[in-house]
C-alpha cells in the first residue's frame, strides 16, 4: 500500500506575529519553524499503518523552498522513506486552492492508496486543502479524523464535529486529515535523523506536473490578501476591588449584570 | 431578478442548526447591498423529508430555495453535497456563496471551490462588499493577526465563524420559491459517508457555538480539583474549556482545548480561571465580548485581555461565584 503525507513547517505556537511593511505580508524574521503539529499526527499514523500491514511505502511530500525540504528531512528521520518536494518560483504566493492543484497533481503522478494530511496549516488557518486535493483527485475526503481502522479498500474513521463526534465509512484510495489524538507521533531517533540523510528527496517543477505556471502559485490563486492587521485592542483590565473573597465576587457579579448586562 | 447570493444552510436531523440561519442572515444582508433588493437570495437546501425547512429559511429571508431531497443525501457525505452545490451554483452564478464553518460547512465548502477553481475564505469573521467585489476579514494565527481577503473569481466563496455574525431578519419571505435540484449521480459517486455517530452530537455543549465558556488551567493543581470549573459552567449553563497545558498533562480531553492547536472562540462571556495566559491560549480566546480572568498571580498575561480581573485564590473565589451565581439564578 502506497500512503502519501503531505507536511509543511508552520510557525511555532509561541511566535508572534509581525507584519510586515507591505502591510499585506507577515515578516519572516525571528520565527521558529517547526513542523506543523498535525502533520505530525499524519506521518505517525502513515508509518504506524505501514509497521501494522507491512508492504508499504510511505512517501512525504511538500511543497516551497528550504523550509519545505527541512519538513521532509524530519518526517523521514521519523521514518518515512522517501520525500518529494514541489519547487518551482511559479509555486510561490498560493492560496489553499492553487497549492491543493499542485500538491494533487504531483499526487496522481506518484500514485496512491491513501493520502494522509494534517487537519490544518497552523497559521493560515484554512483546514480547506486536503478536501480540495480530494476533490481535484476526484476520491472521498474525511476531515479531522481522530481514529482510523483500515479494512481490506476501507477505512472506517471517527471524524470530530460540534460537540461529538461521527463515523464515517470510507473506500480507498481517499483523503483523511488527522485530528491530535489520532496518535502520540514519535521523536525521531539519532539513528533516524543520520538514515534521513540517505534517503532520496525527488524535486518535481511545475512543468514535471504538466501545470502551467499561470496555474499554480499567486498565478493560480483564487484569494488574494488586501491587508493584514493586528487584532483590536482590548481596553483594560478592570481589577474587581472588594475587601474579602465574597465582596469581590459581589462586586464581579455586579459588573456583569449591570456593565456588561452577560448574565 | 437574478440569484445573486447563495447560502448553504446546513441541517441535521431535519433541523437547521444557528450558525446556517447566521449564515442565511448575512447572505441575506449581502444580497440586499448588493444592487438594492433585486438582488435575490437563494438557499441550498440538502437532505431527505426536509421539505419543512423551506418556509424556515423563508423566514430568514431567502427568495428562493433550492431543495435537494433525496435517498442518497439522507446522510451526510461530503461529496454528495458537495456535488449538489456546485451544480446549482454553475446553474445559477451566483457573485457569492456562504456557509457556515461548521465541521460540514469546512470540508464541503472547500470541495465546491475546488471543483470551481475559486478561492475560499475559511472561518471568516466579517464581510465587506464594493459594488460586486466580497472582502472577506479572517482570524490567522488562530486571532494572532486578521487578514482580509479579495477573490479573482466568482462565486466569491466564504464559511462564516460560528457566533459572530449576528441572526437578524432583515425581510421575512412568507412563501419562497422552492426549486427542486436533481440528483444526477448514484450510489458510487459517494466513497465515504456517515454510518453512525461515536459520540451523540450536542451530548455535551459545544466550545465554538458555546455563548459563555468557563475554562481551567494549571492554576487548578490537579485533575481531581476540575470539578470547580465543572460546577461553575453549569450554574452558568457554559460550555467547559482548559488550557493546552492541562489538555496535555491528560487532565481532560482534547475536545475541551482552546488555543492554537486547540478550538478558537468567540463567545459572550469567557471565564479563565487559573490560566497565565499563554500567547496561543490568548490567540484563540481574546475575541470574547467579554473576559474575566481569574488568577492569584497579578502579573500573569491573560489580566492583558481580560475584561474583569479578579486576583486571588481560585480555590476560594470558583466557590463562592458559583453560589453566587446559583443564588442569582433562584431568584
Amino acid at each position: 500500500m502506497k500512503i502519501i503525507v503531505c507536511v509543511k513547517q508552520t510557525p511555532d505556537t509561541e511566535t508572534r506575529v509581525k507584519i510586515a511593511p507591505d502591510g499585506r505580508s507577515l515578516l519572516d524574521a525571528d520565527v521558529n519553524w517547526i513542523v506543523n503539529p498535525y502533520d505530525e499526527f499524519a506521518v505517525e499514523e502513515g508509518l504506524r499503518i505501514k509497521e501494522r500491514k507491512g508492504a508499504s511505502e510511505v512517501v512525504v511530500l511538500s511543497l516551497g523552498g528550504e523550509r519545505a525540504a527541512s519538513a521532509l528531512r524530519s518526517a523521514l528521520a521519523m521514518g518515512a522513506d522517501r520525500g518529494i518536494l514541489l519547487k518551482d518560483a511559479a509555486f510561490a504566493g498560493g492560496d489553499a486552492f492553487s497549492t491543493a492543484r499542485a500538491l494533487a497533481a504531483a499526487i496522481k503522478k506518484e500514485g496512491y492508496d491513501l493520502v494522509l494530511c494534517g487537519k490544518y496549516g497552523v497559521g493560515e488557518d484554512n483546514a480547506s486543502v486536503p478536501a480540495m486535493i480530494a476533490e481535484l483527485l476526484d476520491v472521498p475526503s474525511v476531515s479531522v479524523v481522530n481514529k482510523l481502522e483500515l479494512e481490506e479498500g476501507r477505512a472506517r474513521c471517527h471524524r470530530v464535529i460540534e460537540g461529538g463526534e461521527e463515523i464515517v465509512e470510507t473506500t480507498l484510495p481517499a483523503v483523511l486529515s488527522a485530528q491530535k489524538g489520532l496518535n502520540e507521533p514519535r521523536y525521531a531517533s539519532l539513528k533516524g535523523i543520520m538514515a534521513a540523510k540517505k534517503k532520496e528527496i525527488a524535486v518535481w517543477t511545475a512543468s514535471d506536473l504538466g501545470l502551467a505556471p499561470s496555474d499554480v502559485g499567486a498565478a493560480g490563486a483564487g484569494l488574494t490578501w488586501v491587508r493584514v492587521e493586528q487584532p483590536p485592542a482590548r481596553q483594560e483590565c478592570k481589577i474587581v476591588k472588594g475587601e474579602s473573597v465574597p465582596a469581590q465576587v459581589k462586586e464581579l457579579v455586579r459588573l456583569l449584570r449591570e456593565e456588561a448586562k452577560v448574565i | 431578478m437574478a440569484v445573486k447570493v447563495v447560502v448553504f444552510a446546513e441541517q441535521r436531523g431535519s433541523k437547521l442548526k444557528r450558525p446556517a440561519l447566521e449564515a442565511v442572515s448575512e447572505g441575506r444582508r449581502l444580497a440586499d447591498k448588493l444592487s438594492g433588493l433585486s438582488a435575490e437570495l437563494g438557499v441550498v437546501l440538502i437532505g431527505k423529508g426536509i421539505n419543512a425547512l423551506v418556509n424556515e429559511v423563508g423566514s430568514v429571508g431567502a427568495d428562493t430555495v433550492f431543495l435537494a431531497d433525496h435517498d442518497l443525501l439522507e446522510s451526510y457525505s461530503a461529496q454528495g453535497y458537495s456535488r449538489t452545490i456546485a451544480k446549482v451554483l454553475r446553474d445559477e452564478k451566483p457573485a457569492i456563496f456562504l456557509c457556515s464553518a461548521t465541521a460540514m460547512g469546512k470540508e464541503v465548502a472547500a470541495r465546491v471551490a475546488a471543483n470551481l477553481g475559486v478561492g475560499l475564505a475559511s472561518d471568516s469573521t466579517e464581510l465587506a462588499l464594493e459594488g460586486h467585489k466580497l472582502q472577506a476579514r479572517r482570524p490567522i494565527y488562530a486571532g494572532k493577526a486578521y487578514a482580509t481577503c479579495a477573490f479573482q473569481r466568482e462565486p466569491q466563496m466564504a464559511t462564516l465563524r460560528p457566533n459572530v455574525f449576528p441572526l437578524v431578519v432583515g425581510r421575512s419571505v412568507a412563501s419562497p420559491k422552492a426549486v427542486k435540484v436533481s440528483v444526477d449521480f448514484g450510489a458510487e459517486a459517494i466513497g465515504a459517508r456517515v454510518v453512525g455517530l461515536a459520540q451523540a452530537e450536542g451530548e455535551k455543549v459545544d466550545l465554538v457555538e458555546a455563548e459563555v465558556i468557563v475554562s481551567g488551567g494549571r492554576g487548578l493543581k490537579g485533575p481531581e480539583n476540575f470539578h470547580l470549573i465543572r460546577e461553575l459552567a453549569e450554574a452558568l449553563g457554559a460550555a467547559v474549556g482548559a488550557s493546552r497545558a492541562v489538555v496535555d498533562l491528560g487532565w481532560i480531553e482534547h475536545s475541551h482545548q482552546v488555543g492554537q492547536t486547540g478550538k478558537t472562540v468567540s463567545p459572550t462571556l469567557y471565564v479563565a480561571c487559573g490560566i497565565s495566559g499563554a500567547i496561543q491560549h490568548l490567540a484563540g480566546m481574546s475575541s470574547s465580548k467579554y473576559i474575566v480572568a481569574i488568577n492569584k498571580d497579578s502579573d500573569a498575561n491573560i489580566f492583558k485581555v481580560a475584561t474583569y480581573g479578579v486576583v486571588g485564590d481560585v480555590f476560594e473565589v470558583l466557590p463562592e461565584l458559583t453560589k453566587e451565581i446559583k443564588r442569582l439564578k433562584a431568584e
